[in-house]
């Protein structure tokens, strides 16, 4: 039966980073459509009219909306490679509450540090490295965070990586420095080739960012 | 002695999901309370110590924090045979179900507690009309159906199960109206089907202990409720 995959998506968007990563992994075939977030695409508006966002997967016609829960569902869909998520009800809890603290406690972190200057800036700054310093403590001297096997927190959190040449150069300051572990981590998660396909090159988003800025500015 | 035991605090919306769960799946569980007035328990720090917030869930001394997290591992490890589902079993209800609950938890739950806490009338007046927006995607997600899960509550419903205790006290606290009856039909007759269910019934707190407990949340800080 022929199965249609259509993933939304945005390049500089780490959720859908997080989609990209997951369908590579279980080796689905999809169809990568680019939006421009400027003007909407009529599937986009009609498959996640509550948020209007990317990413989206449109699975044999149904959307799925949410970039951890549709890394949750290609889990649950396509069983057969690759589990993300382990199979023990105690190891999913920590892998969800780890994802959960990647998404609004870091990522939420991340976004203040790059558009900000001045005191708030080296607040906001203060703020992310100490999540990426939880974060790092709880990955400790495993390969991924779930272990020996990639998964679902390493899924969560690694698009953040293509972001951190953009957030050092905008708050003046290293995350190898800082999280040295996690950085090896994320560069060792590069090298699987889901990830590496899945991630743009970091002065690509750094650019990006200055864009970003100057238009921001206009405003 | 219970195996299972709960960190929670008297009024807490999201503590009261947790004793839902566990009672829908007929699990014994014993309540350790926190007390506001002597700071956060040892126990919820040692239990807690990214977030250090309540519910946690101790299950023969392992913790398990975040209560939609709390909810799931709570249907997996207790799963099959006569067991109550709390999610449904297809990937793609599943999905939905997980939006919907972190939609009704991101933009109903703290889009009201944001108007509640609004104390100029522009900024309450632009809230209210955030969570109205809101509070019409849930009534669409509801209509034509008894409770969010189907015949029978399931997980969604204890994610939303706060709107039929919680939401009038914070109308009446916050000065304004959102469930208006007339306006979302469907909703409102939900809201009273819910709170009917005897294992929902008893865990909901006092009226005035909750109307106490969120005038000094409101009045100290925007927070949690």
């Amino acid at each position: 039966m022929a199965e249609e995959v259509i993933l939304l998506d945005f390049w500089p968007s780490p959720f859908a980073m997080r989609v990209g990563i997951a369908l590579r992994e279980k080796g689905v075939e999809f169809d990568l459509r680019e939006e421009d977030l400027s003007n909407k695409s009529p599937l986009l508006l009609k498959m996640n009219p509550v948020h209007k966002k990317v990413p989206v997967l449109v699975h044999n016609g149904k959307p799925v909306c949410e970039s951890l829960v549709i890394v949750e569902y290609i889990d649950e869909t396509w069983v057969r490679r690759c589990p993300l998520l382990p199979s023990d009800p105690y190891e999913r809890a920590c892998a969800r509450f780890w994802a959960d603290y990647v998404e609004t406690k870091t990522y939420s972190a991340a976004r203040k540090v790059w558009p900000s200057t001045g005191e708030a800036q080296e607040v906001a700054k203060k703020e992310f490295i100490e999540c990426l310093k939880v974060l790092e403590g709880e990955l400790g001297d495993k390969a991924y965070f779930g272990g020996e096997r990639f998964g679902y927190v390493d899924v969560s959190l690694v698009p953040l990586y293509s972001w951190f040449y953009a957030l050092e150069a905008s708050a003046n300051f290293s995350v190898a420095e800082e999280c040295p572990k996690l950085v090896a981590w994320a560069k060792r998660c590069m090298q699987r080739e889901s990830v590496a396909k899945s991630l743009p090159d970091q002065y690509k988003v750094y650019e990006y960012m200055l864009e970003l800025k100057k238009k921001i500015r206009a405003q | 002695m219970a195996k299972l035991k709960i960190i929670v605090s008297a009024t807490s919306l999201f503590c009261v999901r947790i004793e839902w769960a566990l009672k829908l799946k007929g699990l014994e569980y014993e309540l350790i309370f926190e007390d506001w007035s002597k700071g956060k328990s040892e126990l919820l720090l040692k239990s807690n110590p990214a977030h250090k917030k309540i519910p946690v869930l101790l299950d023969d001394g392992v913790a398990i924090a975040e209560s939609k997290v709390i909810l799931e591992y709570i249907d997996e490890k207790w799963k099959g045979g006569d067991l109550y589902p709390l999610l449904p079993q297809d990937p793609c209800e599943r999905a939905q179900a997980r939006f919907w609950a972190q939609f009704a938890d991101d933009k109903c739950l703290f889009g009201t507690w944001g108007a509640c806490c609004a104390e100029d009338a522009l900024e309450k007046e632009k809230a209210v009309e955030a969570a109205l927006e809101s509070f019409t995607y849930l009534e669409k997600q509801i209509e034509g159906k008894k409770f969010f899960a189907g015949d029978k509550i399931g997980y969604l419903d204890l994610v939303v199960g706060w709107i039929p205790h919680w939401l009038g006290i914070l109308e009446e606290i916050g000065g304004m109206k959102i469930l208006d009856a007339e306006r979302f039909p469907s909703l409102h007759e939900w809201a009273q089907n819910f709170v009917e269910i005897p294992l929902i019934k008893e865990c909901l707190p006092p009226r005035d202990k909750l109307v106490n407990r969120l005038s000094l949340v409101r009045s100290s800080a925007p927070n949690k409720p």
